[in-house]
């Protein structure tokens, strides 16, 4: 194996620059003159506007221009669009209404902005901001779901009716029925996927800048994908062909998810810039974060689970409400659809399932994809009912999982929800988790704690996801309306270090080192020699960026085939420069060989004659650097299994996770320090959702948790040191087989802490987040039962 | 505008300041130290975490004027003057500490001042005094295992 090479645990590169403080984030750049925007944003949930007036902050020290949603219709721009069109069950297109940077007509959420300022420094900005004055008409808010869908209710969009964006389903209705008609148990449960706030630490932040000499723009931004922001900048929002416009996504702190979209505020910016021939600057207070980027979540589903005698599961059906918010966000629309229902057979061989989801409009922030995006509603709603099914069964958790998980041999499996699952074992994931939580030894642990006071619970989940999004054809047949290819760049050079440019985009993935690792291990170069160079349009060719867990399934795939190509072309070389046939040549551990023979030519030396071509084939051009792009075949499927203990002290209700073991098959393990990485800050989220978080609305729209005063993040605190492992199949379909790690922690955990809460408290289920209140009560009702 | 002297990262800085600029607008605007980030508005963070007079402040928390005479260190003047990383900062590193960075100055300037107090400090002591710093990313995990490495390998 090369040192460094796919497997080993190399430290990051990345960490010399974020641990002295060298990282260079948006809000850490300044250009020569810029200027400072401060937005105008709503006050009301729903409001018509009935006028913006001006004139004060203009007046005010220090103000360059204060632009308004008529300014933006005046230059026919700024119209952000959605990315994923869905049909209805009658085949009607959802309903698009449009969203405006600024909004002319009516606000439609509480921060929905209004105007921009735009000011010599921040404060000026802030002050004058606060002098414009917008004449307001407050309408009917229109918070929850049951409240958005009730006959009268008022109208986010007129011509969305009652709300709706489009009333969807998939899979065989009748035969889901039937299947529910022959069984000897069903089981029912309604539950609420809380709506998440995901609050990346660094908040969103943006520059534009115009060139008035070549009339190029440049956008510096917080973002996971800058060649989509560009892509869409270009066709959509600014409408300036792409050779005029660059976007640079330098370090950018956490993502989640929230940082793929195309933000109102981004966009201001830059068309701010090229208004008045400046720079202009804007970084989002955290108060801004929650009431402007993209919430997650928030379904209520009611859903029902038909089991035979023996407990086996016949059939899954489901009606799912979920909540767009006051506008579509770019992949709000495949959330709940394709990254959701398509999952509902879970890792199990359920053989019938319908799910019905409706999406509705509110007077609240939109709801776009957060970690996990759809995946960790469907384990969920599956894993809850599994639990409930085997509480009412009488069976045992695990025996009726056991039961009924998809056989190892039984791959590729083809579920009746339109996935294939390529490979997996998901007895050797349950297998390893539970000897590594000594599952056998709880009742043990239960009682001592219980001799303390504690109540104890242990929560079992076992799960699958997609991910490594996706097949360009597939996604475009299911609505998607761009490719999800990725692209990759290699660069040899002469005297042998490389440089890799990707598409993909690392906002704490640690691609700076896993992506030096695929060269060192085909390559034999030490990572040091390596350098990957990602997050600006004008560097990288044109690729789709970071989320959906695809960044090294598909734009890792996109750089091995690079270097395919390279090793190839050495070899041609390498021929030519030991006189021997090509066929003849191997390349192994960084070195050219003659089959049969002890000739050999290092790289580097092949490198070297690719540059200085004195000795040379005749047909091959000199330099070594190539091109590929991947479009993967299928998407990645990891699983696994979770299980977590708690203690809750019945006289507080407060929950305190005691262990939490995550056992996933994540494919290929590149770097096992990254990996585990990824899973415990994934576990961590999937934790907070189930105890601590969730997003809260009074009944006047106004968001009661906007602050980190009034939101519970998760602390250190709040949670436990992880045990986490790996099993291992090979994804089939791509040369490294791997799968994708970064949403598994976030979609495999809720289920097993709300398990565990269950478990302990002996009740059949509890709404997430469980707070100290709601187990609190739950104790007590169960106590009166 | 009020004239403020201070030593800033082990050299004399003087700035004038608004009444009502924050140390960390001090730091990050006026005088581009910009490892020290700002997540939030409330103080509940720890992103902006640096040490005044060798315990660690919350910078956003802490207005320019009052730093006046008063000696500041940023996560930028921790490495030793050859670069070398402090045992807390090497120790993030060994130990898979951070992941996007964002957080990352002010969990160190934070742990620091912790493992200098308390150079034995339990697993559960480092949870509660990590409480002022949130990170995204980590779950905390590989956190808490740099802080104790740092604390067994005699902090600073």
């Amino acid at each position: 194996m090369a040192q460094g090479g796919i497997g080993s645990s190399v430290k990051r590169k990345e960490d010399a620059r974020f641990l002295t403080g060298r990282g260079t984030y948006v809000d850490d750049i300044v250009r020569p003159g810029q200027t400072h925007a401060v937005f105008v944003r709503s006050p009301h949930a729903h409001a018509k506007i009935k006028a913006v007036k001006t004139a004060e902050a203009l007046k005010a020290p220090g103000v360059v221009a204060v632009l308004t949603g008529a300014d933006l219709a005046a230059d026919k721009v700024g119209n952000l669009p959605a990315g994923w069109l869905i049909h209805s069950k009658d085949g009607t297109p959802m309903v698009e209404p449009g969203h405006m940077a600024l909004v002319a007509d009516k606000v439609r959420h509480v921060g929905d902005q209004v105007a921009v300022v735009v000011a010599e420094t921040k404060d000026q900005a802030r002050e004058a901001a606060a002098l414009v004055e917008v004449d307001y008409e407050p309408l009917p808010a229109m918070v929850g779901l049951a409240q958005a869908i009730a006959p009268g209710a008022a109208l986010v969009h007129d011509q969305a009716k009652a709300n709706t964006c489009y009333d969807w389903h998939l899979g065989d209705k009748a035969a889901t029925d039937a299947a529910f008609a022959k069984a000897h148990k069903v089981v029912t449960l309604d539950l609420v996927n809380n709506r998440l706030i995901p609050n990346a630490i660094e908040p969103r932040a943006a520059i534009g800048e115009f060139d008035r000499v070549t009339g190029d723009l440049t956008l510096y931004t917080t973002s996971q994908n800058p060649h989509l922001i560009r892509l869409l900048l270009s066709a959509f929002t600014m409408g300036v062909p792409e050779h005029k416009l660059r976007v640079v996504a330098p370090d950018v702190g956490g993502g989640f998810g929230s940082k793929i979209f195309h933000y109102a505020e981004e966009f201001v910016t830059l068309w701010a810039a090229r208004r008045i021939g400046r720079p202009v600057k804007w970084t989002a207070t955290r108060s801004e974060a929650f009431m402007s980027d993209a919430h997650g979540r928030d379904h209520v589903t009611h859903c029902e689970l038909a089991l035979d005698k023996e407990g086996r599961f016949l059939g899954l059906r489901e009606r799912t409400l979920a909540n767009m918010g006051a506008y579509l966000s770019q992949f709000a629309p495949s959330v709940p659809t394709y990254l959701h229902a398509t999952l509902l057979a879970g890792c199990y061989t359920t053989p019938a399932i319908y799910s019905e989801v409706r999406a509705v409009f509110t007077n609240t922030v939109p709801v776009d994809a957060y970690r996990g995006a759809g995946r960790p509603e469907a384990t969920y709603l599956i894993e809850r009912l599994v639990d409930v099914a085997a509480r009412e069964m009488g069976m045992d958790r695990v025996d009726i999982r056991r039961k009924n998980l998809i056989p190892k041999d039984k791959f590729p499996y083809q579920t009746p929800v339109a996935l294939q699952y390529d490979s997996g074992d998901y007895q050797a994931t349950l297998d390893a988790a539970l000897k590594k939580a000594d599952w056998a030894g709880f009742e043990k642990r239960r009682a001592e704690a219980k001799a303390r006071g504690k109540l104890r619970g242990i929560g079992i989940s076992t799960y699958v996801e997609a991910c490594g999004i996706a097949p360009s054809a597939v996604v475009g047949a299911l609505g998607g309306r761009v490719g999800l290819w990725e692209s990759a760049h290699v660069r040899v050079h002469p005297t042998g270090s490389i440089t890799i440019f990707t598409g993909a985009h690392s906002h704490g993935q640690s691609h700076e080192t896993t992506f030096a690792q695929l060269a060192a291990e085909k390559l034999g170069v030490s990572t040091d020699q390596v350098e990957v160079v990602h997050g600006d349009t004008a560097k990288s060719a044109f690729a789709m960026g970071t989320y959906g867990s695809r960044s090294l399934a598909v734009g890792g795939t996109a750089i091995v085939n690079a270097i395919d190509k390279i090793i190839a072309k050495g070899k041609k070389i390498a021929a030519h420069l030991l006189e021997a046939s090509e066929g003849d040549v191997d390349f192994k551990d960084g070195k050219f060989t003659v089959r049969g023979t002890d000739r050999a030519k290092a790289f580097g030396e092949v490198v070297l004659a690719a540059y200085i071509p004195h000795k040379y084939p005749a047909n091959l051009e000199p330099g070594l650097e190539e091109s590929a792009v991947y479009d993967p075949k299928n998407f990645t499927f990891p699983a696994g299994c979770h299980i977590c203990e708690v203690e809750i002290d019945p006289d507080t209700g407060v929950t305190q996770v005691i262990a939490f073991t995550a056992v996933d098959d994540v494919g290929t393990v590149i770097n096992p320090m990254v990996v585990e990485g990824q899973v415990h800050g994934g576990v961590a989220q999937g934790i907070g959702q189930a105890l601590l978080e969730g997003a809260q609305y009074d009944d006047q729209g106004q968001l009661l948790s906007g602050s980190f005063l009034g939101y519970t993040m998760p602390r250190a605190g709040d949670l436990p040191s992880y045990q986490v492992g790996t099993e291992v199949t090979a994804c089939t379909h791509n040369p490294l087989g791997v799968k994708g790690v970064g949403e598994v922690g976030a979609i495999g955990s809720p289920p097993a802490v709300i398990g565990a809460v269950c478990d302990a408290i002996g009740v059949r289920h509890i709404e997430m987040p469980a707070t100290p209140e709601r187990v609190w009560r739950a104790i007590r009702d169960a106590k009166k039962a | 505008m009020p004239s403020i002297s201070l030593r800033v990262n082990g050299k004399s800085v003087r700035a004038e300041v608004e009444g009502r600029t924050l140390l960390v607008e001090l730091l990050r605007e006026k005088l581009a130290l910009t490892g020290t980030h700002v997540g939030c508005d409330t103080s509940q963070c720890g992103a902006c975490t640096v040490h005044v007079d060798g315990r660690s402040v919350k910078s956003c928390t802490m207005l320019a004027v009052e730093a006046d005479g008063r000696e500041v260190t940023t996560i930028e003047g921790l490495a030793g003057a050859d670069g070398k990383l402090s045992p807390v900062q090497a120790a993030f590193a060994e130990h898979h500490g951070l992941q996007c960075g964002f957080c990352t100055p002010g969990m160190v300037m934070s742990a620091t001042d912790l493992v200098r107090r308390n150079p034995g400090a339990t697993e559960a002591q480092i949870r509660e005094w990590l409480e002022g710093n949130l990170c995204r990313c980590t779950g905390y995990h590989n956190i808490v295992k740099a802080v104790k490495a740092a604390a067994q390998a005699g902090g600073k």
